[in-house]
């Protein structure tokens, strides 16, 4: 029974353990690294990309991809830039962003469901068009300097006298409980997981695969676009070249923390977890001071193969298990 | 009986595929409180008229109704809210989900908002007792083996309390033992007026249960009969529009030729990553080798190691009086072996590739990669075992998957048998195949041993090996009890065997 509980949660624990051991090393090789504050840095510059792998491990759970989510980001923040200097109320313009959002979401999912689109394709497709609308509307770069936005910006939340978060980080970690909650303990989340499984026989069983397909996209979209909030409260600005390959990150994020990119696998949490290695990588490339800011990502290549070799290592282990019960029934 | 209240009927039900008429004017009629068998040849229909009943395929015409008003399911979601629940032929369930869930999954208990975790485990802890499963349910249903799955599907089903239930051959993979278990429970549910659908090549199985039959052929309707007004030559001979002898022929076709007894394959002191224990075996030359036992006595155990999916952990392994180190498949199956898998769905069959395409898989591994067997070639060898298995196909560029479950088996069959191995082993190769060419197959495997072939023949059906083998190895818990030949083996030997050998 224990053995089962790790063996299932194996790949969680291993990241998590990775986070702390890499943690753990920075502090050891740096000074100053050690600190409340440096720990929730890493909160404070990723809360945008947590947020957007919350809604991506879904998508990938689900057996599907979405990698229209960095583009989504780019047209949030250039549209609210633009709104906002047009004079409209900010909290409308957030609401407007997330429709928005959803409603691209839904698109890409209606197509690839119904008319049976990869969802590569029908995803890329709407990366163009979130990307190509950006320079429709300006191709330089536009300041945000509402009034609304940049209190949130600045706004700290303090914990201790020398630690702070920002409400960025509240989003984030609200997202993080409201997925995990939903990946668990919903029957939208549990279709999820039965769909990204096997879609024939989740469809056989009566799920309405089409309507959570759908869903799933539309999720995405959400997320996307409250991330794209969340990213023009970090940079208080609009650019149509912003965060290109950031879907990316976010799926690599995705796959360290356990998700299978054939479906059916992976956990909310796992993903935070992966986007806080990624952000923990970075951290100690700036501490080293003369290494360039590309050595992130052949550190979270490195990572990536390791996992995807993890992954399989366990999966090999899970059929010798099985074939083990058979021998023991 | 006879007055018992109509629950569903289906009228003039009419289905084409490319290239195959599935259905053709079928009409059925379902009664509260009966278990209807529906029964037919592979690619008799069964399955398709189910599918099309539970919304899974459209149909092209025809009326359904339930409860005397006219309906139209849209998909299986729909059916199951119109209490008309399913078992599929081949197992739909997932596996990467916990057995319990693959219970519960789209009518979890809620409780505050959120799924009620702890009572979905004792559920399904509840419901698998009633059919005297006792396993884990949290654990991920692909750590279970397929009988153990195929009672997670009834299970699901038959909590689902519908008006209508349809079980597409639910009892291939399960045991005497699991099988009383479910009959007990399908009795059960037709005394409390549920009305059910059996479909099942098991003929036994039909008198044991079913009040009225249903036969189809070819796509069309052959007749609707009372179980005990139809013997069951007669069903037989309308199953396959002609009259029944083949069966007899067997019998006779069988003969005592072992005379020169040649080893081809030996083990000493086996064991294996598969839990055997020091398993002591030999094969001849020419013979039908039986493996009887339970399920999980270690009989597809065994085949595995000698095919080197298993790793061999101590012991001697030798063919051909040469020892063999280091077992793998394809080493296996280029000494001559082949080795026809019972797990169809998962270890068999490439859904997305034609029959001629996974009829020439193994021959071609065998070859090795660089001697491509041409496309005429492949096709030759392919028509002609669908003539010799009478798969029932429109041609062999067909999808696999498109084919009945029984012809798939079919295919599978034919692969191995297209290697001309020197050592056949058959994993229930008969498991889904109707009666006359479950005949037919045992014909064949008579024949091949004939003209030299070695086969290790493993099959639930006792009366089928007792019918094919020569001799017969008794294994319970994965060793070996003992072995059988000639007079000596008979069912109640082996049993009283096994019974015994379990008390030690
Ligand atoms: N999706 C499909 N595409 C093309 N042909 C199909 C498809 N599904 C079924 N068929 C064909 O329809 C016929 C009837 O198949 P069906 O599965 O109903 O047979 P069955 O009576 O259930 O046989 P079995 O006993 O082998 O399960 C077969 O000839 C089969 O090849
Ligand atoms: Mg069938």
């Amino acid at each position: 029974m224990k053995k089962g509980i790790l063996s299932k949660n194996f790949q969680l624990f291993v990241t998590i353990v990775l986070f702390l051991v890499l943690f753990l090393a920075g502090s050891l090789r740096y000074r100053g690294f050690f600190s409340a504050q440096v720990f929730l840095n890493l909160f404070i510059d990723n809360a945008y990309l947590i947020i957007i792998a919350v809604g991506l491990t879904f998508v990938l759970i689900s057996g599907g991809i979405d990698i229209s989510v960095a583009s989504v980001v780019a047209f949030v923040g250039m549209l609210s830039a633009y709104l906002l200097q047009n004079g409209w109320n900010p909290y409308v313009v957030m609401l407007l962003m997330l429709l928005i959002g959803s409603t691209g979401g839904f698109l890409m999912g209606y197509i690839i469901h119904y008319f049976k689109i990869q969802p590569f394709i029908a995803t890329l497709a709407g990366q163009f068009l979130y990307r190509g609308a950006c320079f429709i509307i300006s191709t330089t770069s536009i300041i945000i300097d509402n009034p609304v936005y940049t209190t949130i910006a600045n706004y700290q939340i303090k914990l201790a006298p020398k630690a702070y978060i920002s409400i960025s980080v509240v989003i984030a970690l609200l997202v993080v409980i409201a997925g995990t909650i939903m990946a668990r303990f919903s029957k939208f989340g549990r279709a999820v997981y039965a769909v990204g499984g096997n879609e024939q026989s989740a469809n056989l069983m009566g799920l309405p695969v089409g309507r959570i397909k759908v869903l799933v996209y539309v999720l995405s979209g959400f997320c996307a676009a409250l991330g794209g909030i969340v990213f023009s409260f970090y940079t208080l600005s609009g650019y149509g070249l912003q965060n290109i390959g950031l879907e990316m990150d976010a799926i690599a994020s995705s796959v360290i923390g356990g998700t299978l990119l054939t479906g059916g696998v992976g956990s909310v949490v796992g993903s935070m977890f992966g986007v806080l290695i990624q952000g923990i990588i970075q951290t100690i490339i700036i501490f080293q001071g003369n290494l360039s800011s590309w050595w992130t990502k052949v550190a979270v290549a490195s990572l990536l193969c390791l996992f995807i070799v993890l992954q399989r290592i366990i999966s090999a282990n899970r059929d010798k298990f099985k074939r083990k019960m058979l021998n023991n029934a | 009986m006879e007055n018992k209240e109509i629950l569903l009927t289906m009228r003039k039900i009419s289905k084409t595929f490319p290239g195959v008429k599935a259905l053709n004017n079928v009409d059925f009629t379902l009664r509260k409180g009966e278990i209807h068998a529906l029964l037919g040849e592979n690619g008799a229909g069964k399955s398709t008229l189910i599918k099309v009943l539970t919304g899974v395929e459209s149909m092209d015409g025809g009326q359904v109704t339930l409860e005397g008003k006219p309906i139209h399911v849209k998909s299986s979601q729909h059916a199951q809210t119109l209490g008309i629940s399913t078992v599929y032929q081949e197992i739909n369930l997932c596996g990467n989900l916990s057995v319990a869930e693959n219970i519960f999954i789209g009518r979890e208990p809620m409780a505050y908002g959120m799924i009620d975790w702890k009572m979905i485990n004792k559920r399904a802890k509840e419901l698998l007792n009633n059919l005297n499963v006792d396993i884990d349910v949290t654990k991920t249903l692909d750590s279970y083996p397929v009988a153990i799955q195929q009672m997670v599907a009834i299970a699901r089903a038959l909590d689902i309390s519908a008006k209508v239930l349809i079980l597409d051959e639910p009892t291939s993979s399960l045991d005497a033992a699991e099988c009383k278990e479910l009959f007990t429970v399908m009795r059960k549910l037709c005394n409390e007026g549920m009305g059910i659908i059996f479909v099942t090549h098991f003929l036994d199985q039909v008198y044991e249960v079913s009040d009225r039959i249903t036969v189809l052929r070819n796509g069309e309707l052959v007749g609707e009969y009372e179980a005990k007004s139809l013997p069951k030559v007669e069903l037989i001979g309308k199953m396959i529009g002609k009259d029944y002898e083949q069966l007899q022929q067997i019998e006779s076709a069988k003969k005592a030729h072992m005379e020169n007894k040649e080893s081809y394959l030996t083990c000493k002191n086996l064991t294996t990553e598969g839990n055997l224990k020091n398993l002591d075996l030999e094969v001849n030359k020419g013979e039908v080798l039986g493996l009887a036992g339970l399920l999980g006595s270690g009989r597809t155990e065994t085949v595995r190691a000698l095919f080197g999916a298993d790793k061999i952990l101590g012991g001697e392994l030798s063919v051909k009086n040469t020892r063999i180190r280091n077992n793998k498949p394809i080493t296996a199956i280029r000494k001559g072996m082949g080795y026809c898998s019972e797990d169809r769905k998962s270890e068999g069959i490439v859904g997305e590739l034609t029959i001629r395409e996974n009829i020439i898989l193994a021959l071609q591994a065998k070859k090795g990669m660089f001697r491509f067997i041409g496309k005429k070639e492949q096709t030759k060898i392919s028509q002609q075992y669908i003539k010799l298995l009478d798969i029932k196909t429109p041609g062999c560029e067909q999808q696999i998957k498109n084919l009945s479950g029984g012809n798939q088996q079919k295919v599978l069959l034919a692969r191995w048998l297209a290697t001309n191995p020197e050592l056949l082993m058959l994993d229930e190769p008969t498991r889904g195949i109707d009666v006359g060419t479950k005949a037919e197959i045992q014909k064949i495997v008579l024949e091949l041993a004939e003209k030299g072939m070695s086969i290790i023949f493993i099959s639930s059906e006792m009366d089928e090996m007792l019918r094919c083998c020569e001799r017969m190895v008794v294994l319970n818990d994965k060793k070996k009890l003992g072995e059988l030949s000639g007079n000596e083996k008979n069912e109640q030997v082996i049993m009283e065997m096994i019974a015994g050998g379990k008390s030690v």
